[in-house]
């Protein structure tokens, strides 16, 4: 696709140099954003016709056991949402989403505050910071589960918790599963955060400190406010990812014990690819998306007044 | 920002230590793991249950895996998963460039109908839950044999690259002022010369960067070969769950070596990287 787009670029006739802007004619100026984009265009219908399929699924009773499917409504709607089990995922989920996310945030935040300062031990810890978040989260989960494990795992070991205390155990296991994923992810909120605060301007900073400001009047009257955009950023990023955790989870628990961790990606999972009722997890899948595409538009529109305040703010 | 301990300044108070000590914590918190990781993966099969931080370091572990020697569990194609994860990464990233960033530097250089709806498009990709659209590609793959093949896979990994590749680009090319591109129209450039001869070579430090990145996330990537995939297009971070699954005897040395192996090449990326890393992690949203 490429090539053939540049192929009818290089048609384009020698820019004449009389004017500030080359005369080629106008239409195909206007068309060529749009010969650029076509290949990129092209995947995002190849991947919008199996997302409508999969909408199309949630109206049918397909499964793999029925290979004849036949249009069902709202059927598979009525009985998920019915279900106790699915809303016991929401629940798993909504957990997981907000509480990781926060506690990700908060001692995000509070990192990049600290590694602002020029500390030797700050400067080392940088260059180290992000190694979690470069591990792919599946092996994160198995070298994770290797420390859980009762018996043999290091944890227990090293915290004096004896081999009786069970990190994966129906109580405890989301608890672990969130401190796995805080593991990882924290170091994505701090970097954040802290290519923020050194892109801010200094002037307000020096001025409040020769009027005796205290750090911690600056800080939540000037520092936060302008910071805040970044740690949408941030948020908006985790929040959205916490939503569809499956890797993590998945690795460690497969859900369990019971439905302690089951999530709804992990529901959709169980349903459609080793269930193989391909409707109801398409039907789980529909739901979550649009519980995600809700979000989504409001932390978006929350960002947008951040960032005209903090522009504000900034002036 | 004013900084607290500026140079000259006296170094050690109070708070700094406080604040130091903290970020120590954090610190050991953050590398235990991946020390432990490494241990693991120098113990002897007798040694791999202790919790103990001294032994005689051994390397074969890491023969092991990648020769496939020894037990029915090793029986794992570690070797085999590595290439794969290889070649369909690399066409992956290869691909989204290719596509990416004539679609980038359109999005970065004109307002066009369209544009933003094809960015956020794009963007929801990487917020959409994977599963809404792997389970039609379930039945879709088996049905037109693409299931388990690396074609198949190189196209799924595009969802997880593409939009990364555009969007990290597109807040280059923004950047890039547009005079440079003006004067080399006006030189007598058509105005894809203009595009390859200057405006290319002058984000070529966000191309390296963003197609690192985007292997770095294809690599890590589970959820799309766990469904789209069984023995032939199956990716190390499939293989490396298939250490768990061994009925009652455990392997964690194996395991730990598997991990250590998969682990370096993103890690090796993102040091090489480093500078780049925000402004790629954030899609382009936050710049540094």
């Amino acid at each position: 696709m490429a090539t053939q787009t540049e192929g009818r670029r290089t048609t384009d006739a020698p820019a004449p140099k009389s004017s500030g802007k080359p005369e080629v004619p106008r239409w195909r100026r206007k068309l060529r954003p749009y010969l650029l984009s076509v290949p990129a265009v092209l995947i995002v219908i190849g991947i919008l016709y199996p997302f409508f399929v999969g909408a199309w699924y949630s109206f049918l009773n397909y499964a793999a056991v029925n290979p004849n499917p036949v249009f069902v409504g709202f059927a598979n709607y009525v009985s998920v949402l019915g279900d106790a089990q699915f809303w016991s995922s929401v629940r798993v989920t909504g957990t997981f989403a907000v509480v990781a996310t926060l506690v990700e945030t908060v001692i995000g935040v509070i990192i990049a505050l600290l590694l602002n300062r020029s500390s030797i031990v700050g400067r080392i810890f940088e260059k180290v910071l992000i190694l979690p978040l470069m591990i792919a989260p599946v092996i994160a989960a198995v070298v994770w589960k290797l420390m859980f494990n009762p018996q043999f795992g290091v944890l227990n070991h090293v915290l004096g918790l004896g081999n009786t205390f069970d990190w994966l155990s129906s109580q405890n296991a989301l608890f672990s599963v969130i401190l796995v994923d805080l593991w990882i992810f924290t170091p994505f909120v701090a970097i954040l955060v802290l290519a923020g605060i050194r892109s801010l301007p200094k002037e307000p900073f020096e001025a409040s400190e020769v009027d005796g400001a205290s750090w911690f009047y600056m800080f939540r009257r000037l520092m936060l406010p302008m910071l805040w955009p970044y740690i949408l950023v941030a948020v908006i990023f985790r929040f959205m990812d916490n939503l569809k955790f499956f890797d993590v989870p998945w690795v460690l628990t497969a859900g369990g014990p019971g439905v302690a961790t089951r999530s709804l990606q992990i529901g959709a999972f169980e349903d459609s690819i080793i269930n193989l009722d391909y409707s109801r997890g398409s039907t789980y899948m529909f739901l979550l998306w649009i519980l995600v595409f809700i979000t989504a538009r409001f932390l978006v529109s929350v960002l947008g007044k951040a960032q005209r305040r903090a522009a504000g703010a900034e002036n | 920002m004013a900084k607290e301990l500026l140079p000259g300044q006296r170094r050690f108070t109070p708070a700094s230590i406080a604040a130091d000590v903290v970020l120590l914590v954090w610190f050991v918190f953050s590398l235990f793991p991946i020390v432990w990781m490494v241990l693991l993966a120098l113990k002897t099969d007798a040694e791999q249950t202790s919790t103990y931080f001294s032994f005689s370091p051994t390397f074969e572990n890491f023969g092991t895996v990648l020769s496939q020697r020894g037990t029915d569990l090793t029986s794992v194609d570690f070797t085999s998963s590595l290439l794969t994860s290889l070649i369909n990464c690399g066409g992956a990233v290869i691909v989204s460039l290719v596509i990416g960033i004539p679609a980038a530097y359109a999005a970065g250089r004109w307002q066009y109908r369209g544009s933003n709806d094809l960015m956020f498009q794009m963007l929801s990709f990487r917020f959409a839950p994977e599963l809404m659209v792997i389970v039609p590609l379930f039945v879709i793959y088996n049905q037109i044999g693409l299931f388990d093949t690396k074609v198949g896979m190189v196209w799924v990994l595009q969802l997880v690259t593409m939009p990364l590749v555009v969007w990290i680009l597109r807040s280059y090319f923004q950047d890039l002022p547009e005079d440079l591109e003006q004067a080399a129209l006006l030189d007598g450039y058509t105005r894809i010369r203009a595009f390859v001869m200057v405006a290319l070579p002058l984000v070529r430090p966000g191309i390296a960067a963003a197609a690192l990145l985007a292997f770095i996330f294809a690599w890590n990537n589970y959820v799309f070969p766990l469904i789209l995939s069984d023995s032939n297009a199956s990716t190390v971070t499939v293989a490396i769950t298939k250490y768990l699954g061994g009925g009652g005897q455990a392997y964690y040395n194996l395991t730990a070596a598997a991990a250590v192996i998969a682990a370096l090449p993103p890690l090796i990326l993102a040091l090489t990287i480093q500078r780049y890393l925000v402004r790629g992690l954030s899609f382009g949203a936050v710049k540094s």
